[in-house]
Parts: C-alpha cells; sequence; structure tokens
C-alpha cells in the first residue's frame, strides 16, 4: 500500500439533482498510467475534475499520498491537468504559459528558463518558446499543453481526452510520445478517452466506466479478455453476446445450451450450475465455423472493414452473431448454412444487470 | 437570378449624405474669415487662434478632460469588478443582478438629471466636479458592464480552471488570466464612456456647480445666445477628437476577433 | 461546497461596488423621485415634507396637460419619419456585402458619437435665415423670400429626427443581419409577391429590431430639451423642457419629481410592451 498515489474512496456527485457518480472508487499505485474508458457522459470527465479540484464531490474522500485532499483547493493539490481544449493562455508565449507554474512557485527566473528549456526539449518543440499559442498548430498546442503540466513534475498527471482534436495519424504518434514520456519521467497518468484501442494500446490498467460507475477495472488484457458485464464486453473491442441455458458445469468447463445448439464456456469460480440462465461473451475473431457440433447459422452478409472481413450470421433464435477472418474473402456465400462454435477459453460469462443500451 | 437596381444604394448615399451634411458645414465655416457663417470671406483660421487665446474655453475642456478620465475610470472600475462578480453567481440572483446594472440605461437621460439634482440637494453634496463625477459614472457603468460581460461570457471556461490547476490563487487568476483577456473589452467600453461623457449635455447641466463649465455645456450656452466661429473652431476639434477615438476603439474591436 | 465559503465572499466584495453605487446613486434617487412627487415645494427654495396629491393635479391643468400631449404629438412625428428613414437604410445596410456592411457601420457610428451639439450647430447653419438652405432654395429660384426655418417646429423635428436616426437604423440593422435570407426566397418560392413576402416574413422577423428601434427614440424624444431649445427657440415646449425648467427656474422640485414619474411610467410601460410582444429581455441594438 505504501506505493499508492492516489485513492478515491466512494465518491458521488450529482448536478443539479441528476446524479453522475455513483459511488467511485480507485487506488492509482505510483507510475502507473491508468485509463478511465468510456462513452461520453459516463461520468469519466467529472471524476477527473474531483481529482483536479475543480469540483467537490458531494460525498466520498480524495486522498494523495495518503492525505485527505478532498476539500483542497485546485492549486493546493500535486496534480496538473492536460485540458481537452489544451487552455493554452492565448495571451502569454509558449514558453511563458510553460514557465507559469514556476512562477508562481516563486522560483528564480534564470532557473524557471532552464526548466521550461528542459521541457521544451522533452516534447520536441525546441526553439518556439517566444511563439503565442495561435501561432502553433493542433499538434503543437498539444506538446505545449503537455509540456506546461509536466513541468511541475507533478504526483499525478490528468489528462483529459488530450488526443481528440488530433487526426488519426498524429494520434498514433502522440500515443506513442505519451506512453514514452511517462515511462521515461516515472510518472503516474489518468488519462480519459472513448477510443477502447487508445485505452488498450497505452495502459496499464483500464476502468471502464458506464453512467457513473466503473465497470470494470484491470489489466487491458482482463478487460479485453474477461470482460465482467455485457457493457464492458461490448464497449472494449466489440464482443457477440450470446444468451443460454446452462447444461452442465464441468470442472469450469461450462456446456452452454442455445439458438438450437450447444457450445462450451470457462467458467472459473462463476458459481453456474445446470439450468441456470447464463450470457457470454465472445470477441468475433474467435468464432470458428464447423461441420458438426456448435451452433447453426445462416450467412447473411459479408463486409470487408479495416483489413478484416466481417461475417453477419443470423442464429435460429433471431439474434445475430459476427466472425471475422483476416483476408478479404472466405469460400461462403450469403444464405448459405453453417455451423459455429468457439474454445471453452473464449466465452466467458458476463454479468448484464448493469447494460440498459450501448 | 439578382436583378438588382441601384436604388438601395442611392438612397443609402442619400441618407449619408444628409447625416454628413450639417457636419461637414461646421467645419467648413470653421475656416471661415467672416464673423457672420452665412457669408463666405475667405479661408481664415483666425477662429482657432480666438480659441486657443480664450480661457474660459480652456477651463471648460480641461474640466470635461478631468470629468470624462474620471468617470470612465470609475466606471471601468465598478462596471468591470460586477460583470466579473455576474459570472460567478448562481442564475437566480442573475436576474436582478442585471436588473440594477442595466438601470441607468433604462432610465431616461433627462429623468436621472432630475433625480440626481433633486437627490443631491437633498444630501446636500455640493454640485460642482464631484457631482457630475457621480452622475457620469453612473451612467457609464452600463457600457462597460455590458462590453465586459460579453467578453466573458465568450471566454473560455478552462482558462481559469487551468491556470488553478497549475497553482494559482483566485486572486492570481484575476490578474494574470482574466483582466489581461478582457483588458480589450475594459478599454473600448473607456473610450466609448469617455466619449460619452464628452458628450454629454443633458446631466452635466442638471448636476453641474455655477462655476464648473464643462465644455458642451459652453457650446449650449453659445448656440442659445450668440454664436460665434469660435464654436466651429471648437466643433471641429472636438469632431476630429471623436474620429480619433471611433477609429482606436475600432481598431481594438478587430484586434479582438 | 466545503470551499466555496471564501470565494463566495469574494464575489460579493466584487459586486458590491455596483451595487452600492448603483442602488446609492441611481435607484436611490428614483425612489426619492416617487417620495418627492407627493410633497409640497417650498415658498422660496426648498421642499417641504407633507403628502399632497397636488402635483399630478397640476399636471392635468390643461396648460401642462397640452405639453404633454404635444410632446407626445412631436415624439410621434418623429419617431414616425424614424422609422420610414431609418428602417429601409437598417434594412439595406444588412444586404450589403460584408466589406461594405463594416465600412457603413464605421460610417454610422462616428456621427453617432460626435457631440449632438455639434450635430445641431450645423442644422442651425443650414435653418438660419439667409443660411445655406435658403440662399440654395433662392438661388435655384424655388422661393423667393428666405424661409425663415430656424426656431419652428419643422427645424425641431429635423433635429430630432436627425439626433435620433442612427438608433433606428441600428437596431433594424441589427435584426436584419441576423435573418436567414433563404426564408425569404422561400416565400417568394412558394408564390408570395415579393410584397406579400416581404410583409409576412422580413417584416415579422425584424419586428423586433423596429420596436426595439421605436423604443429607443421614442422615449429620449420625449426629454431631448436642448434640441427643441436650440432648434425651436421657446416656441416648442417637451415634456423635457418643462422638467428642467420646473427644476432650474421655477425651483418646483416635487411638480419636476411627478412630472418625471409620469414620464417614466410611460418609458417603462413601453419597454415592457416590447418585453410582451417580441418575448425578449434585452432591446435590440444597443450597442
Amino acid at each position: 500500500m505504501s506505493d499508492t498515489i492516489l485513492e478515491l474512496d466512494h465518491i458521488e456527485k450529482s448536478f443539479g439533482g441528476t446524479s453522475v457518480l455513483h459511488g467511485v472508487s480507485l487506488s492509482v499505485q505510483h507510475g502507473e498510467f491508468v485509463t478511465l474508458l468510456g462513452p461520453s457522459g459516463c461520468g469519466k470527465t467529472t471524476t477527473l475534475r474531483i481529482i483536479a479540484g475543480l469540483e467537490t464531490p458531494d460525498a466520498g474522500r480524495v486522498l494523495l499520498r495518503g492525505t485527505d485532499m478532498t476539500a483542497a483547493p485546485p492549486e493546493k493539490r500535486d496534480v496538473n491537468t492536460v485540458f481537452q481544449n489544451y487552455a493554452l493562455f492565448p495571451h502569454m508565449t509558449v514558453a511563458a504559459n510553460i514557465g507559469y507554474s514556476l512562477k508562481l512557485k516563486k522560483m528564480p527566473r534564470t532557473e524557471i528558463a532552464a526548466q521550461v528549456q528542459q521541457a521544451l526539449e522533452l516534447v520536441q518543440l525546441d526553439g518556439f518558446g517566444t511563439r503565442m499559442p495561435a501561432e502553433l498548430s493542433g499538434g503543437q498546442r498539444q506538446r505545449v499543453a503537455i509540456a506546461r503540466a509536466l513541468v511541475n513534475r507533478p504526483s499525478v498527471l490528468l489528462l483529459d481526452e488530450p488526443l481528440g482534436a488530433l487526426d488519426l495519424q498524429l494520434r498514433r504518434q502522440m500515443q506513442l510520445e505519451l506512453k514514452r514520456l511517462q515511462k521515461q519521467l516515472g510518472l503516474t497518468f489518468i488519462y480519459i478517452t472513448h477510443d477502447q484501442e487508445e485505452a488498450l494500446n497505452m495502459s496499464d490498467r483500464i476502468a471502464v466506466m458506464h453512467e457513473g460507475r466503473f465497470e470494470q477495472v484491470g489489466t487491458p488484457a482482463e478487460v479485453y479478455d474477461r470482460p465482467r458485464t455485457s457493457f464492458v464486453a461490448r464497449f472494449v473491442g466489440t464482443a457477440n453476446i450470446v444468451k443460454g441455458q446452462v447444461l452442465q458445469n464441468e470442472e469450469g468447463i461450462l456446456t452452454v445450451h442455445t439458438a438450437g445448439g450447444q457450445v462450451p464456456a470457462l467458467c472459473c469460480n462463476c458459481g453456474k450450475g445446470a439450468g441456470d440462465g447464463v450470457t457470454l461473451a465472445v470477441r468475433s475473431e474467435h468464432v470458428e465455423f464447423c461441420t458438426e457440433g456448435g451452433i447453426p447459422a445462416t450467412v447473411k452478409e459479408k463486409t470487408f472493414a479495416g483489413g478484416m472481413l466481417r461475417i453477419s450470421l443470423a442464429l435460429e433464435n433471431g439474434d445475430e452473431l459476427v466472425a471475422s477472418r483476416h483476408g478479404i474473402d472466405i469460400a461462403l456465400s450469403a444464405g448459405e448454412g453453417v455451423r459455429v462454435t468457439w474454445s471453452a477459453q473464449n466465452a466467458v460469462p458476463v454479468d448484464t444487470h448493469t447494460e440498459a443500451q450501448v | 437570378m439578382k436583378n438588382r437596381t441601384k436604388l438601395p444604394n442611392i438612397y443609402l448615399g442619400i441618407i449619408l449624405f444628409v447625416i454628413y451634411l450639417p457636419i461637414v458645414l461646421v467645419v467648413v465655416y470653421s475656416f471661415n474669415e467672416s464673423k457672420i457663417s452665412s457669408v463666405w470671406g475667405g479661408f481664415s483660421l483666425r477662429w482657432y487662434e480666438t480659441l486657443f487665446r480664450d480661457k474660459d474655453m480652456f477651463e471648460a475642456l480641461v474640466n470635461s478632460i478631468v470629468l470624462g478620465l474620471s468617470s470612465s475610470l470609475a466606471a471601468a472600475i465598478i462596471g468591470t469588478l460586477g460583470a466579473v462578480g455576474f459570472t460567478k453567481i448562481t442564475a437566480r440572483t442573475k436576474n436582478v443582478v442585471e436588473y440594477i446594472s442595466m438601470l441607468p440605461m433604462m432610465t431616461p437621460e433627462i429623468i436621472l438629471g432630475m433625480v440626481f439634482m433633486a437627490f443631491f440637494s437633498l444630501l446636500g453634496l455640493p454640485f460642482g466636479m464631484t457631482t457630475l463625477i457621480i452622475g457620469h459614472t453612473a451612467f457609464c457603468i452600463p457600457y462597460i458592464y455590458m462590453l465586459v460581460k460579453a467578453r466573458l461570457v465568450g471566454m473560455d471556461k478552462s482558462l481559469p480552471e487551468a491556470a488553478r490547476d497549475l497553482g494559482a490563487s483566485e486572486t492570481r487568476v484575476f490578474f494574470d488570466i482574466t483582466l489581461p483577456l478582457i483588458a480589450p473589452a475594459i478599454a473600448s467600453g473607456m473610450l466609448l464612456s469617455f466619449a460619452m461623457s464628452f458628450d454629454d449635455v443633458i446631466i452635466s447641466l442638471f448636476v453641474t456647480g455655477v462655476n464648473v463649465n464643462t465644455l458642451p455645456i459652453k457650446v449650449y450656452t453659445s448656440l442659445k445666445t450668440g454664436v460665434t466661429p469660435e464654436i466651429n473652431a471648437l466643433c471641429t476639434l472636438m469632431l476630429a477628437f471623436t474620429i480619433l477615438v471611433v477609429t482606436v476603439s475600432a481598431l481594438l474591436g478587430r484586434k479582438k476577433s | 461546497m466545503r470551499n466555496h465559503g471564501r470565494s463566495r465572499a469574494g464575489i460579493w466584495l466584487m459586486l458590491a461596488p455596483l451595487y452600492l453605487f448603483t442602488l446609492l446613486f441611481v435607484a436611490g434617487p428614483l425612489i426619492y423621485m416617487v417620495v418627492l412627487s407627493f410633497q409640497q415645494r417650498a415658498e422660496v427654495w426648498g421642499v417641504v415634507h407633507t403628502f399632497t396629491l397636488d402635483n399630478y393635479k397640476n399636471i392635468l391643468t390643461p396648460v401642462y396637460l397640452q405639453t404633454f400631449v404635444e410632446s407626445f404629438k412631436l415624439a410621434l412625428t418623429s419617431t414616425a419619419l424614424i422609422t420610414l428613414i431609418g428602417y429601409p437604410f437598417g434594412y439595406f445596410m444588412a444586404k450589403l456585402p460584408a466589406i461594405w456592411k463594416k465600412r457603413m457601420m464605421l460610417l454610422i457610428m462616428i456621427p453617432f458619437w460626435t457631440n449632438s451639439l455639434i450635430r445641431l450647430y450645423g442644422w442651425i447653419i443650414i435653418f438660419r435665415a439667409n443660411g445655406s438652405l435658403d440662399k440654395i432654395l433662392m438661388g435655384l429660384g424655388l422661393t423667393d423670400s428666405p424661409l425663415k426655418l430656424l426656431y419652428t417646429y419643422p427645424a425641431v423635428v429635423v433635429g430630432m429626427v436627425y439626433a435620433l436616426l442612427q438608433f433606428m437604423i441600428l437596431a433594424v440593422y441589427s435584426s436584419a443581419e441576423k435573418m436567414d435570407w433563404s426564408l425569404v426566397e422561400a416565400a417568394r418560392d412558394l408564390g408570395a409577391s415579393p410584397l406579400r413576402a416581404f410583409y409576412t416574413v422580413t417584416l415579422k422577423m425584424t419586428l423586433p429590431g423596429l420596436l426595439s428601434g421605436i423604443i429607443l427614440t421614442f422615449i429620449p424624444s420625449m426629454g431631448l430639451f436642448f434640441i427643441a431649445d436650440i432648434l425651436g427657440g421657446n416656441k416648442v415646449v417637451l415634456v423635457g423642457s418643462l422638467i428642467q425648467d420646473q427644476l432650474m427656474k421655477a425651483h418646483n422640485q416635487p411638480f419636476a419629481a411627478a412630472l418625471s414619474l409620469v414620464l417614466m411610467v410611460l418609458t417603462t410601460l413601453m419597454i415592457s410592451l416590447y418585453k410582451r410582444v417580441t418575448h425578449s429581455s434585452e432591446l435590440e441594438g444597443l450597442l
């Protein structure tokens, strides 16, 4: 526990009668890269603003290095934010923007200059110190915002969709760079995004948020491979959701009856037994075609996108299932009857109670 | 598809001509040698000379400048603080603050002048520069308030938040971030206030003392009694000054956007 | 709301000067005006603090009622003329190309901020007997003798129109500028004649500006006594002139207060009517 840098303890917050956060708890280790992932309006920005001190929670505590900072104003917190729209001060030069927090600390002028120079080099903006923010491109502004937040060496750096306004290529590049900075400086990052790829790429841990709650907190692999709820399964890497009934539970391997067939599933301590209803999450790339066993399905259509072939299948109960393959075509045509299955470790039971819709 | 006739443009031109005609006449006749303004007696600068030698006129000018500067400055401070405060209060109290701030603008000038006069004599304030400054400040406040408020409402909310996040106290945020960003609005508000104070006849007439003349009051009295071309010269100079103020404020406005 | 106590105090500290100043020097005097209007003037100077309705009865005497009526007529005439001249101006201005809009705005703003006395003085030069207008008219052979327009009712009307025209232009312009012109085209497309399209679409859309312009010109035109003074001699008496005379010459503060109060009530009624009709809280084109 000595390495816990930030702790959120049952944070609740509502705006004008609308509850936004319902008892959110999270503990972040020093040097960790934690991503809050969720659709817009799920409460992730509010969580960030509460950590920064820009909002006060209605209930719950915020602890920084074990000290209760819930009531502390933002300027008293050893936390800095990279704002979504960068929030660069338009009337100050790049150097003045970056050096602002140092100036507030009454650091000597020469020292400020040296640190600003170092920060500029860090974000590869050497020589841009005398420019005004309006003269920079979006990517450059982004770097200034990062440098400004980093120069203070905060305990925790909060990033609110920092790459949201950049184009795809620049985004990829900045993802790598941010990760490099974080590792190089050994900083703790709390990162907000609604882009699951970004979250899976960069994070040590992901907290998937939905309607003011954490649905699941875990490593990218856990969240991706072992989604706890159907919401997580759908939101992270868009999985198929299949409902069925347990026929038997044999040493953690379930046999599930669904849509006119039988499929296996993995159940580590899921407590399901014969006769229980179950909802399975199966990733499209794990759906396999077979000649016997499994469940019968009809090919509806094939689409090619992002290097993958997506095959839409209709099940007997009317549900839709998606399978994906590398390559541009497969020897199946629309209307053709097939059988599909998956191996047990690729299908996990998920909770459905939190899900309204995605 | 546009069968645009020239008619609208001709109309605009004619009206503009009529608007500018009296102003141009004042300027032209200020260079008239003849004392009678309906007779052109040749080009001359003698009325400017007379004007510059006129001690009363000079005193009135100084008064007007002092008055304009003090009231626009006072209005700038009060109006700006009010506008900044306005953005931080809850929606419910906003209407009240808004109503109070705009009250001087919604009251006809003649009534403002009347009530100022009655009220100041009730308070026993000596009529003179003090009462002038109070009166002018009162009608200048709404203009500063409106301009600064518009600027604040349009300002990126995350800028002050970013400053606080970087360690600035609320006071520091105001001086480091908010004030520099609303400075152009304050400046153009002060210019407008100055121009209005410099132009005001009605309120000044009611609240001025026996011995304190402002330039507009002086012009008013001369227009009512006998006009000498000296007034033309004065008007021309005031006009030049106004054009300068309007241009500067337009340039400030352009820089903003 | 734990850390908000300190900043709340700060906010009220910021608003305090605005409140104190406006309440003390604007709302205070206005309230005093109401009180004053029910009191009696002293024999020579000052006010006797006894309740009376005499001032209001006084207003209803034919002499003063006449002034109100005359003043109202003048304001109506001026406002009507201002509307006739200013509405098309603002409308045409809004249809100009962007660059000309800006230039036009500057051209309108310069006289707007020019000392109103200077501009009136220009009209004195024009109207004066044997002044510019007479010379031109006689030169063209349109009249034989000077018209002697200065110190007449028409001269005052011209002065009013001239002094207040910009308010109407700016108000109409600001609402015409915001208008979606494709609506007019749609109306035409659906078979409306140009006149009908103007009436059903343009006029309705620019109504807030028009009404705002009417208020912004009508209200001051009841009070701009110095225009009546300078261009009308003492032949035209406005409510404004009356208030000024009662204060400065007759030293009858209570009566001046009653006159002001009646004027203020008329003003407030007009503004609230405007808000009722247009459902908006701010006058169009104020700045």
